[in-house]
C-alpha cells in the first residue's frame, strides 16, 4: 500500500487535465491510472475535427487535441502514468486497490480527482421491440470498430439519434463507404451541433425523420431492416404512419451516463437519475477529498468544457491538500 | 462410419444432462446439437429456475419429476462446481380467495413430498420481504426454490460429460434417421453416424425429429415468453423468488433473480406459431410491468436494463419421455417446458431406466470423473484471491470487460473450453453481459476470439453463421 | 434565388439568406460579422471541407494511423480524396503533424498524421 498526495482515475481529456492544473497548483506526487495502453481516452477515436475551438483556438481533431495533453503531462515528472491499470475497489477513505499487469496495488491519496467518463446508452435500456441480431451497435463502439480497427461494422446502416455521435457516425460511415439509409429522431429537432447538420446530413444527403421512431428491429441473425413511425406529442405512434427501411445494421445514439460505479462504491451520494455525483460545489462530491471532473461529473458537449472543468478539479483538490496539511 | 451405443441429439440441458449421467457407464455417446454452441436453443432463454414442485397438478409425471430433480439438482451442483443459491420462494396471495387457494397448493405439495412449506402471514411478509405490496395477505413459502445459470448448467453437463468420454457434435443437424435394426442410421449435416439407440431431446423441433422416424403423435407449438433485467444495483429488491397464484398455461409474471445478481419480470406466456420468433414487444411489455408492479409496486420501466424472450417447446400438459414401441431403440424426451430445468437429472435418470429395460446394458466405469473444475471468475471471488492468481497468471490482471471485471485469461478459458462465438464467450463468463453490454469489451472479445482460434475477425459471429460482427476488414482488403 | 443556411464559423449560427445567382452571390443577409459573409461565398461558391480519415499502417504500434487534410479542400475532391487514402500505407514512425502527402492529390494540402506512432 502506497500513499500519494493525488490520485487521478482516468488518462482522456478530463483526467490529464485535472492532474496538470493539480501539478501547476503545487501538488507534487500525482498518480494518474489509465485502463488502456494509452491516454487520451475517446479522443483517441474522434479522428474528426471539431475539438479545441474554444480552448485552443484551433481547429483540432481529437488525437491531435489529445497530443497538446499528453505532451504537457508527459513533460511533468510529478505525474506519473500508469497505463493499463484497472481500479477494481475504491474506498470511503479514498483507498483505492487496482489492478496493473502482473500485479495488484492499493493506494490511498490525500485527494483523489474521478475522471471516469461515461458510458453509452444501448438498445437494452430503451425497449426497441423485436429480435437480438448481430448488427445492432452503439454509436461509439461503431465508431471504435471502424477507427480502431479498421472493421466496417456494417453496409446499409439506420441511425437512431441525431446528436453529435450519431451525425458524426453518418459522416465516416459514408466515407467508409457505407449507406447510410436514415436517422431516425423522436424529438422535432436535433440534440447535436449544427456545424454536424451540415458537414456530416447535408454534405451526404442523408435523410433525417424528426419526430419519428423505430418500432420494431426486424432479423434474427442479422439485421435486416427496421419499422419506423411518426410520433405525435406523447412519443406514441400515429396511425398510418409506418414504414420499414432495410438495412443491416442500426447505430443507436441516444444519450450517455456517467460512469460512477466506482464512487458509489465508495459511498459517495449519486443522484440516481443522471447517475451523476451529488454535489454542492462544482466538482466536489458528498465524500470530502473526493473530486469528480469531466463527462462523469456532467455530460458535456464539447471537449474544451471538459478541460475547464477538470481544471477547476484539479485546483480544488490542489488546495483541499493544501489545506489538509 | 461411427458407431455410438446412444446418440442424443440436442445440446440444452436435457440433452447434455442425459449424456453425462450415461458418461458413468461403458457406453460409446454421441451428442449432435445443430446450433453453433450447446445451449443456443431453448435452454439459453430459460430464467433458471430450480422450482420447489408446487403448482404442477398431481398425476403428472412432470410433478414427480420436479420434486426428485430438485434434489438432484443440487447435489449435482456440487459435483459440478456451479453457483446455485437456494432462495426460497413465495407464492403471494391477494384476496381470500386465493388465500384458500395457497391452502389447496399446500395441500398439494405436501402429497408430491414438496419439504418445507408452510404459510406465511402479513406481519411475516412484512419483516421478510419489505418491497412486497401490502396488498399481498399471505404467501405460501417454499425454501427449496434455488436459482441457476441454465446455460453455464449446460456447460458444465457437456464438459463432465465430455471428460468421460461423451463425443459432443455442435453446428450438426440430424436430417435423417433411418431404422436399421438394431439400431438406426442417422444422417447429419456434418456426415453419417450409426447408433443403438437415439434419444431425440430436440426442444422445439422434437416434433420433427420424432417425425423423421415416422413417429407423428404429437406436435411441440412454441409458447412465447419474455422476460425483462433489471440493474444489479436493484439485486436486494426482493429476497425470495416473488409468484402470483398460477393460471391455467402459466406460473404467471414472477418477479425473481439470475443467479448473476439481476432482478428479472416475467415471463409472458403467448401461444405462438413461428419456433423462430424470439422478438420481445410492447405488449409483452406492457404486460410484465403491470404483473410486475402487482407484487413490487415500486418497480418502473425506467429499472430495465435488458430483455429477451424464449420459447418453451409445449406438447400438452405433461413431459413426453417414452420408448416409441413402432420404432425400438428410439426414445423421445419431448415437450419438456417447465420445470424442465428443474427436472433435467430426473428425467435423465429415468431416460437411464427406460434404455436399461430395452436392452441396454449399463456397466458402471471403473473410473468415472464426478467432478469438474470450477472456472475462474474475477468477480465472485475476494480480492486477495485475485492477488495470489495474479501470481501464478498474469493473465488474470488484464481486464477485457470492465462492467463484470473479467480477465483475458478468463476469455481464453471460455474459448479452451468451447466457447467459439461471442455469446458464448458471454454466457460462459459474463463478458458484454453487464451494464455497457459490449460497449467497451467488444472489439478486445473479438481480437482475443481470433487470436485462440484462427478465425479472421470477419467471420468472428454472435451466435453462429449469418450473425456476423463486422462486415469488412480494411486490413485483409487488397 | 435565395438559399437559407446556417453559418457554421462560430458557435453564434447566424440564420443567413444568401442571393444566388448563376452559380454566385449577390447578396448575403443576416451574417453578425464578415466571417459570415466569407462562408456565405465560399459555401456556394466554392464549398470546402477538412477531410479526417485513417490510413492502415503495417509494422506500427497501431494499426490504423487517424489523418488530416491541414487546411480544406474542395468539397467535389472528397470522394476520390478517400478513395486514395484507402490505398494508401505507412510503415514509418510518426508523430502528430508529421507529413504523410505533401500536395496531396495536387490540391496544394498536406495530408498530415494527427496521432503519435512508434
Amino acid at each position: 500500500m502506497t500513499n500519494r498526495d493525488l490520485v487521478v482515475v482516468g488518462g482522456g481529456p478530463a483526467g490529464m487535465a485535472a492532474a496538470v492544473t493539480a501539478a501547476e497548483n503545487g501538488v507534487k506526487d500525482i498518480l494518474l491510472i489509465e485502463r488502456d495502453q494509452y491516454l487520451g481516452g475517446l479522443l483517441n477515436q474522434c479522428v474528426h475535427t471539431g475539438f479545441g475551438i474554444e480552448y485552443f483556438k484551433e481547429v483540432l481533431t481529437g488525437p491531435e487535441y489529445a497530443d497538446r495533453f499528453i505532451k504537457k503531462v508527459k513533460s511533468i515528472p510529478d505525474i506519473k502514468v500508469s497505463l493499463r491499470s484497472f481500479v477494481v475497489r475504491l474506498e470511503g477513505d479514498k483507498t483505492l486497490t487496482y489492478l496493473k499487469p502482473g500485479g495488484l496495488h492499493t493506494v490511498r491519496p490525500k485527494a483523489l480527482i474521478m475522471a471516469t467518463g461515461c458510458r453509452e446508452k444501448t438498445r437494452e435500456m430503451i425497449h426497441i421491440p423485436g429480435m437480438r441480431p448481430s448488427g445492432v451497435f452503439p454509436a461509439g463502439l461503431a465508431q471504435k470498430l471502424i477507427n480502431i480497427e479498421g472493421l466496417l461494422p456494417g453496409e446499409n446502416v439506420v441511425i437512431i439519434g441525431s446528436g453529435d455521435i450519431g451525425l458524426i457516425m453518418a459522416r465516416r460511415l459514408t466515407l467508409e463507404g457505407a449507406s447510410v439509409k436514415a436517422i431516425i429522431e423522436i424529438q422535432p429537432q436535433t440534440r447535436g451541433l449544427v456545424r454536424n447538420i451540415v458537414q456530416c446530413v447535408e454534405d451526404f444527403d442523408i435523410p433525417v425523420y424528426f419526430n419519428h421512431k423505430v418500432l420494431k428491429i426486424h432479423g434474427k441473425d442479422r439485421v435486416e431492416k427496421v419499422s419506423v413511425a411518426r410520433v405525435d406529442g406523447q412519443m406514441k405512434e400515429m396511425d398510418g404512419t409506418r414504414f420499414d427501411i432495410e438495412c443491416d445494421t442500426v447505430l443507436v445514439s441516444v444519450g450517455l451516463i456517467p460512469e460512477n460505479e466506482l464512487i458509489e462504491m465508495a459511498g459517495v451520494a449519486i443522484d440516481k437519475k443522471t447517475n451523476s455525483p451529488v454535489s454542492e460545489e462544482v466538482n466536489a462530491t458528498s465524500i470530502p477529498g473526493i473530486f469528480v471532473c469531466g463527462n462523469s461529473f456532467k455530460v458535456y458537449d464539447l471537449v474544451d468544457s471538459v478541460t475547464r472543468d477538470s481544471e477547476l478539479a484539479g485546483r480544488a483538490a490542489a488546495e483541499y491538500i493544501r489545506n489538509a496539511r | 462410419m461411427k458407431i455410438y451405443d446412444v446418440a442424443i441429439i440436442g445440446g440444452g440441458v436435457i440433452g447434455t444432462s442425459i449424456a453425462r449421467e450415461l458418461s458413468r457407464y461403458r457406453l460409446r455417446i454421441g451428442l449432435f446439437e445443430k446450433e453453433e454452441e450447446l445451449a443456443f436453443g431453448v435452454s439459453k432463454s430459460n430464467s433458471g429456475i430450480i422450482h420447489p414442485g408446487t403448482q404442477n397438478p398431481d398425476g403428472l409425471i412432470k410433478s414427480r419429476l420436479c420434486v426428485q430433480g430438485n434434489r438432484l439438482t443440487k447435489a449435482l451442483a456440487g459435483e459440478l462446481s456451479i453457483d446455485l443459491k437456494e432462495v426460497g420462494e413465495l407464492v403471494v396471495a391477494f384476496n381470500e380467495e386465493e388465500g384458500s387457494r395457497l391452502i389447496e397448493i399446500k395441500k398439494l405439495g405436501e402429497a408430491l413430498k414438496v419439504p418445507g412449506l408452510k404459510i406465511v402471514d402479513k406481519a411475516w411478509l412484512k419483516v421478510h420481504e419489505p418491497n412486497l405490496s401490502d396488498k399481498a395477505i399471505a404467501a405460501l413459502y417454499a425454501p427449496t426454490a434455488a436459482i441457476i445459470s441454465p446455460y453455464r448448467w449446460v456447460y458444465d453437463f457437456s464438459e463432465n460429460a465430455a471428460r468421460n468420454g461423451a463425443e459432443i457434435f455442435t453446428g450438426t443437424k440430424v436430417e435423417s434417421i433411418l431404422p436399421t435394426p438394431p439400431g438406426f442410421e442417422v444422417g447429419t449435416s456434418k456426415g453419417v453416424f450409426r447408433a443403438r439407440y437415439v434419444i431425440n431431446a430436440s426442444g422445439l423441433y422434437a416434433d420433427e425429429v420424432s417425425k423423421l422416424v415416422g413417429v407423428n403423435s404429437f406436435s411441440i407449438r412454441p409458447r412465447k415468453g419474455e422476460e425483462f433485467l433489471l440493474d444489479k444495483k436493484e439485486e436486494h429488491l426482493t429476497n425470495h423468488l416473488l409468484f402470483p397464484l398460477p393460471s391455467k398455461n402459466s406460473k404467471g409474471i414472477l418477479v425473481t433473480r439470475t443467479s448473476d445478481g439481476n432482478p428479472m419480470i416475467g415471463p409472458t406466456a403467448v401461444d405462438a406459431d413461428d419456433k423462430e420468433d424470439l422478438s420481445t414487444t410492447q405488449e409483452g411489455l406492457e404486460k410484465v410491468l403491470e404483473g410486475a408492479r402487482r407484487l413490487i409496486p415500486s418497480i418502473n420501466e425506467n429499472d430495465i436494463i435488458a430483455y429477451f424472450a424464449g420459447l418453451r417447446p409445449v406438447a400438452g400438459d405433461d413431459f413426453i419421455i417414452r420408448h416409441e414401441a413402432e420404432v425400438p431403440g428410439f426414445i423421445n424426451v419431448a415437450g419438456i417446458q417447465s420445470p424442465g430445468l428443474t427436472a433435467a437429472p430426473a428425467i435423465a435418470l429415468m431416460v437411464c431406466g427406460i434404455l436399461k429395460d430395452h436392452g441396454l446394458r449399463l456397466r458402471k466405469k471403473l473410473f468415472f470423473h464426478k467432478h469438474r473444475k470450477k472456472e475462474i471468475h474475477l468477480f465472485a471471488i475476494p480480492l486477495e484471491k485475485t492477488k495470489s492468481l495474479i501470481k501464478k497468471d498474469p493473465g488474470y490482471s488484464d481486464i477485457v470487460c470492465r462492467c463484470e471485471m473479467v480477465s483475458a485469461k478468463e476469455v481464453r478459458e471460455a474459448i479452451a473450453r468451447g466457447a467459439r462465438t461471442m455469446d458464448g464467450i458471454k454466457f460462459r463468463t459474463r463478458a458484454q453481459a453487464g451494464r455497457c453490454h459490449g460497449g467497451f469489451c467488444t472489439t478486445r472479445i473479438m481480437k482475443i476470439l481470433s487470436e485462440e482460434t484462427g478465425m479472421p475477425l470477419v467471420k468472428v459471429t454472435k451466435r453462429g453463421k449469418n450473425s456476423e460482427i463486422v462486415k469488412k476488414d480494411r486490413s485483409s482488403d487488397e | 434565388m435565395i438559399k437559407k443556411m446556417t453559418c457554421i464559423e462560430c458557435p453564434k449560427g447566424c440564420t443567413l439568406a444568401v442571393d444566388i445567382e448563376n452559380c454566385k452571390v449577390t447578396k448575403v443577409e443576416g451574417a453578425k460579422c464578415p466571417k459570415g459573409t466569407g462562408y456565405a461565398i465560399t459555401e456556394v461558391e466554392n464549398p470546402e471541407r477538412i477531410l479526417t480519415a485513417t490510413v492502415l499502417a503495417s509494422g506500427l504500434s497501431l494499426k490504423l494511423v487517424p489523418v488530416r487534410t491541414d487546411k480544406p479542400i474542395p468539397k467535389k475532391d472528397i470522394k476520390r480524396a478517400v478513395l486514395e487514402i484507402r490505398n494508401m500505407r505507412v510503415a514509418k514512425p510518426l508523430k502528430s503533424g508529421d507529413v504523410i502527402a505533401d500536395n496531396f492529390l495536387g490540391l496544394g494540402v498536406k495530408l498530415i498524421a494527427t496521432r503519435e506512432v512508434s
